[in-house]
Formats: C-alpha cells, structure tokens, sequence
C-alpha cells in the first residue's frame, strides 16, 4: 500500500527548492552517550541512527532504562551526544529552542498561571513583535482546538490531569514547532481519555503537519499514531533495534485500522522484538 | 423515594451545627478553660513565693497600665501603646531592610552555585549568633542606641529569610527551568514569571521565621539600650524600680503581639498564596 504521505512530500520538494531539507529534516548520526559514574563510563546508548523526514510521525518504544528519554534529550538540546551528531535541517542542535518544543511528561505547567496565561508565555515568548491582539488571538485559538475555551481562566490545579495534557498540547503547537517531542505523554491517563486525546492530537497534527517524536510504552498507541515505529533495543548501550513502516492510510480509524489483518501482523512483530527478542531482564518493571 | 430524599439534607444540616459545635469547643472554651486552670495553679504557687505576684495581684497592681495606655508623660513615662508601638516601628524599619536585602542576596547565592558555595558556610555560622552578641558590637560601631537596635533587628532577621530565599531558588523544579529553556524566556520573565512564583513559599517561610526572630531581638536589644522608648527598656526599667507586676504584665503584652505577628504571616501568606502554602 502505497504511503500518499511520501507522494505529497515529494510533489513539494520539486516545486519548492529552496528547501533542501525534506528527506533529511532531523537526522542522528552514530550518536553515542555516555555518563560517567564511579566504575566508570556507563554507556546509554551507541551507535544510534535514524533519519526522520519532514512532517513525519515517530514513535519510539523500548524498554525502561533503554535511553528513550536520553536520545530525546539531545533532540531537544537538554543534552549533548558524547560523540555522534543530532542536526536539524543540516544544524547542529546546540540548546534547546523552541524550534523543538517538548510536551514533558509531568506537563510542566506553572500553577501561579491559569491555562490562559500558561500558553501566552509560550506564545509571547516566541512572537514578541506580534500585537496583544494577535497574541490573544494565537492563544485562544489553541485552546479552542483541544477544546479548553471553558477552562481558560482556571489554573493548572483546578483542572483534571486530561485537561493539563491538553493544555501542555495546546501550548506545544500554539509556537508552531518543526519538532514537537513528546516524553510519554499519555502515560498518566485513564484509557478513554488516552484514546480521547490521541484522535485530538492526530487531528491537530493533520492541521500542522510538524514533525512529532513521541516516545510512548503502548504499541496500539504508536501503530494508531505513527508513520514509523522506532523500536530500541535493551541498555546499556542500546541502539535502534528495527524501524517498523506504518502503512494504514490517514485519515485513520481506529476501529477500523484494529479490524485489518496487518494490524495484528506488525502488532505481534513489535511484540515479539520487545517481549522475546529483546526480553527485559527484570520482570519488576 | 421522597422521604429518603429529605433525609440527607436534614442530617447534613445537623452535621454542620454539630461541626461548628466541636470547632467552639476545640478552639475556644478548651483553650480558655486550660488557661483559667494555668491561672489558678499560679495563683496557689504565688501563695508561697513572696517575690512572684499572683495574677490577681499583678492585675491590681497594674490597673492603671492596662486602662491608661496611650497615656504620655514625656520622656520614657508612657502608656504600653506608645511603647509597643515605638518598639514595632524599630522592627518594622529593621525587617523591612532585612526582608528587602535577605531576598535579593538569596536570589543572587540560589542563582550561583560558586557563590552559594562560598557563602552558606559563613551564614550558617553568622545565623546561629544571638541576637543580644550583636548588641555591644553594634553599639560599639554606630555608637548610637537608635541605629544600633535597627542593626541587630536587622541582622537577626536577615539570615532565615536570606537562606530559605537561596534554597527556595535552588529548588526550582526542573519541569520549570526546562520549559523556560526551550521558550528561551527573557530574563526578566524567568524572574517574574517562574523564579519568583516558585521561590515564594519558601520565601515566606523565610519571612515568617524572621518576624519571630526580629520581635525577640528588638527586646533583647532595647533591654541594654537605656533611655529609649519601648517594651523591652519598660521591662528593665520596671526590674530596676523592682516593679515585678509591670513586667508580668509587658510578657502578656509581648507575647500577645508576637503572636499577632505571626498569625498576621500566616494571613499574608494565605492570601498571596492561596492553596500552595507550604509549612
């Protein structure tokens, strides 16, 4: 099944050449991380390479512990590879910015500010030159689109921990990233909000279009969400195991995706490389 | 169906008079009932020591004190308003200097690891000296007893607000410094917006300790300070003309007003910061 996704990204390389960077839109290059501890170096990850395009939807799944967290760490510029480049369109990612915005894992909302307010900041800090209005107006929008226009004038504290995503999402996307990282962004949620939230974020990613790494533990999450499974295998020195094809057409339908044969066929082959290929060692977690 | 309906409401109703009940009894008539009860032991104690009036003896000794207290004799002679009142002016001026100069030096040492560092070590031995040790000092340099009781106070309270403002900043959680990172917030957003808001319980715990400490000093201060208006140098006065009912009687009115301090804190504190009080 042909991706129609790639056809339009290809349409608009040749008609659009000032962008070079279409293909190789963020790319990690033999990165390797290491931390150093009393017994010595303890490498995280090595050897790591993955090449995303433009626009496209990663997910990554691996075990707890196998640098996840720490590859999208230097995604974002929280930290540097020890040796191995990460280059967005052809530049060395240095620090974070807000060409990268992160939806943390505990939200990291400020609580001083209402929901309104927590999203301005975002917004004015990045469109300083933008009138009140124009700001206001950004602000409102985003919210409207994860559907907190009732909610604005609450704080972090007063709203439910669904609402709070939401706002974190709403804050994201309202500085239009190229790269929008999300650490496990769903993992603290009830199942009906989980799949909620993830058909709103898919639908506001068709809107904008940037490109997502979103590292997520639920495979029918990732095979929902994503145009390429990244699959880790285990740490120390972990690296990219296999890089899975998603080839459901979007728009997608959940149940109508789960009733497909091929969903149960990668479903199973992404289980059997996490639970038999790549076993965790310690069945605690 | 109807009747089970009326039921709750009705109980509930007798749940909240019956809370406000227990609140009466727990807040007010047991501590009233405990502080008669504390009265009568000393009232018995007074009994057999001569040298330690009773209650009833400071009351009667004290009458005029407590119905005249904004009398005014010139000099020192003057009623316990004027002279608590002259004694909260000297702490508000000192506390001010110190809440003033203890937040913008914590801010500064929490935002420095270098500086924190070299510091804390030094204020940690600085704020465990008393308060009286600075009196002579500060009498010694400023050789007047007006700036030297505003120093004491001042370099009493300085400390906890001072340290609970550095740690307070170093406590940031890092979900804040990291969104500001990625939005590459302005500096002065950084301060008003996440340094600030995220230090201010802490600050206040700061500032709360403080007002405590600088209400022990100020009379620990004007005790040595003759010849100057206030409860403390009322209190070393009344010992030397062996008026031990008027000192009972200015504890009361310390302990009184210290406690007003402090809950005149926890409403502050309360107030700017509804719901994330931590104590």
């Amino acid at each position: 099944m042909a991706n129609p996704m790639i056809a339009t990204s290809e349409n608009v390389t040749s008609t659009d050449p000032g962008n070079n960077f279409k293909d190789d839109f963020l790319v990690i290059n033999n990165v390797k991380k290491s931390f150093p501890t009393v017994d010595g170096e303890y490498v995280v990850l090595n050897g790591v390479n993955l090449t995303i395009k433009q626009g496209e939807f990663i997910c990554i799944i691996g075990h707890s512990g196998c640098g996840k967290s720490t590859l999208l760490n230097m995604v974002s510029g929280f930290s540097k590879p020890t040796s191995g480049t990460v280059k967005l369109k052809g530049k060395t990612i240095e620090r974070p910015g807000p060409d990268r915005m992160v939806v943390f894992q505990g939200y990291a909302l400020l609580p001083w500010l209402t929901v309104y307010e927590n999203v301005y900041l975002a917004v004015n800090a990045v469109y300083p030159d933008k009138s009140k209005g124009e700001k206001d107006k950004i602000v409102k929008d985003h919210l409207a689109m994860v559907g907190l226009t009732e909610a604005m004038e609450k704080t972090p504290t007063q709203v439910s921990g669904g609402m709070r995503q939401r706002v974190a999402i709403a804050r994201a996307l309202s500085i239009r990233p190229e790269v929008l990282v999300l650490d496990e962004p769903f993992g603290a949620l009830d199942a009906i909000t989980k799949e909620e939230l993830q058909e709103e974020l898919l639908k506001i990613w068709n809107h904008s279009r940037s490109t997502v790494l979103m590292i997520t533990h639920d495979i029918d999450e990732a095979l929902f969400l994503a145009d390429k499974l990244v699959m880790m295998t285990n740490g120390p020195s972990a690296a990219i195991g296999e890089v899975l094809e998603i080839p459901f057409k979007r728009p997608r339908d959940r149940a109508r995706i789960m009733e497909m044969p091929e969903y149960y066929k990668i479903r199973n082959y992404a289980l059997d490389f996490l639970y038999n290929r790549y076993a965790h060692d310690d069945d605690a977690k | 169906m109807a009747v089970a309906q009326k039921r709750p409401a009705t109980t509930s109703k007798f749940t909240i008079d019956d809370k406000l009940k227990a609140r009466i009894i727990d807040d007010y008539i047991t501590p009233f009932v405990t502080l008669l009860i504390l009265l009568s032991i000393w009232q018995v104690f007074s009994l057999f020591n001569q040298n330690l009036p009773g209650p009833i003896r400071v009351v009667q000794d004290t009458w005029k004190l407590i119905l005249y207290p904004f009398y005014d004799k010139g000099g020192t002679d003057k009623g316990l308003f004027w002279q608590i009142f002259a004694s909260l002016q000297r702490v508000l001026i000192g506390y001010s200097l110190a809440a003033v100069v203890g937040i913008s030096v914590g801010v500064l040492i929490g935002l420095n690891r270098r500086v924190y560092k070299g510091l804390d070590p030094i204020f940690q031995i600085l704020r465990t000296v008393p308060p009286l040790a600075w009196v002579p000092i500060a009498l010694a340099a400023l050789q007047q007893n007006q700036p030297a009781a505003l120093f004491v106070i001042f370099i009493t309270a300085v400390w906890p607000i001072l340290i609970n403002t550095a740690v307070g900043v170093k406590q940031i959680p890092q979900d804040y410094t990291n969104v500001a990172q990625v939005l590459q917030l302005p500096r002065s957003e950084f301060f008003f917006k996440i340094l600030f808001p995220s230090a201010l319980p802490y600050i206040f715990t700061g500032l709360r300790i403080a007002i405590g400490l600088a209400w022990l000093a100020i009379i620990a201060a004007e005790i040595v300070m003759s010849g100057i208006v206030g409860i403390g140098f009322f209190i070393w006065n009344a010992y030397q003309n062996g008026q031990v009912s008027e000192i009972i009687l200015a504890l009361v009115y310390i302990g009184l007003v210290g406690w007003g301090l402090d809950k005149l804190m926890d409403w502050l504190q309360h107030k700017i910061l509804p719901g994330q009080v931590k104590d």
